[in-house]
């Protein structure tokens, strides 16, 4: 996994906890900074790359490990 | 770009019919959009402060899946039972927990922090003698014409 700045861990958590909790991190950084997301909801694999789309956060990788998802993305 | 708007109707006051508002609403805010929620008749209730009077009903809602498929033999009215209400209401808070389902409490909170708007609707406030310092804070109270104020513009409107 590439580097990141600021790690969320939203594990357990459902629709549309993940998303949510990841704008707020967002928010918190500068443009340029990259956000690692790490999800456990099967959904979140759409749900991120369809909130990248929308809000211009670039979605840089999106993988499956250890059973867990994977997500970096870049502040617009 | 222009920002969307999304206008949402909420009229449902159960635990399970509170969700669909603020799950879209903080979701849509997530996105970018501009949204505002019209509180009416029952969907009133899910600005009191206290959401613990919220329940959920298998009785007249056969879609409502229950603990080992009981719904599929169990007669409509043993749903009707006293009790009954309060089991399915307590199993399902149960099971939103377990599956990490946030709580209604939690998106209400995270759609205000995202600057989703709520309106409450003065004519049922008024008809159920409802106080609104029962409601949390940040509520504005206002009618019909208010609501089309935002809707007519917005890009999604929805009703619950």
């Amino acid at each position: 996994m590439a580097d990141f700045d600021e790690e969320l861990d939203a594990s357990g958590l459902n629709c549309p906890l993940p998303i949510l909790r990841a704008k707020k991190a967002l928010a918190g950084l500068d443009a340029g900074k990259v956000l690692h997301i790490i999800a456990t909801d099967p959904g979140s694999v759409k749900d991120f790359e369809a909130f990248s789309k929308q809000t211009g956060n670039e979605l840089l990788e999106s993988k499956e490990e250890g059973g867990k998802f994977h997500f970096l993305i870049k502040k617009a | 770009m222009e920002q969307k708007k999304l206008a949402i109707i909420a009229t449902k006051g159960s635990l399970d019919w509170g969700y669909p508002p603020f799950i879209l609403g903080s979701t849509a805010a997530a996105l970018g959009y501009d949204v505002e929620i019209f509180f009416t008749f029952y969907g009133l209730q899910l600005l009191k402060k206290n959401l613990d009077h919220l329940r959920v009903t298998p009785l007249g809602n056969p879609g409502m899946p229950m603990p080992g498929g009981m719904e599929k033999w169990m007669p409509v009215l043993v749903t009707a039972l006293p009790g009954m209400e309060a089991m399915m209401t307590s199993m399902m808070k149960k099971q939103m927990k377990e599956k990490g389902v946030a709580s209604l409490e939690e998106l209400r909170e995270l759609s205000q922090e995202a600057e989703v708007r709520f309106i409450a609707c003065n004519m049922t406030v008024e008809l159920f003698d409802m106080q609104p310092s029962d409601f949390i804070d940040g509520i504005e109270l206002a009618g019909a014409a208010r609501f089309f104020e935002f809707a007519g513009d917005a890009d999604i409107c929805m009703y619950m």
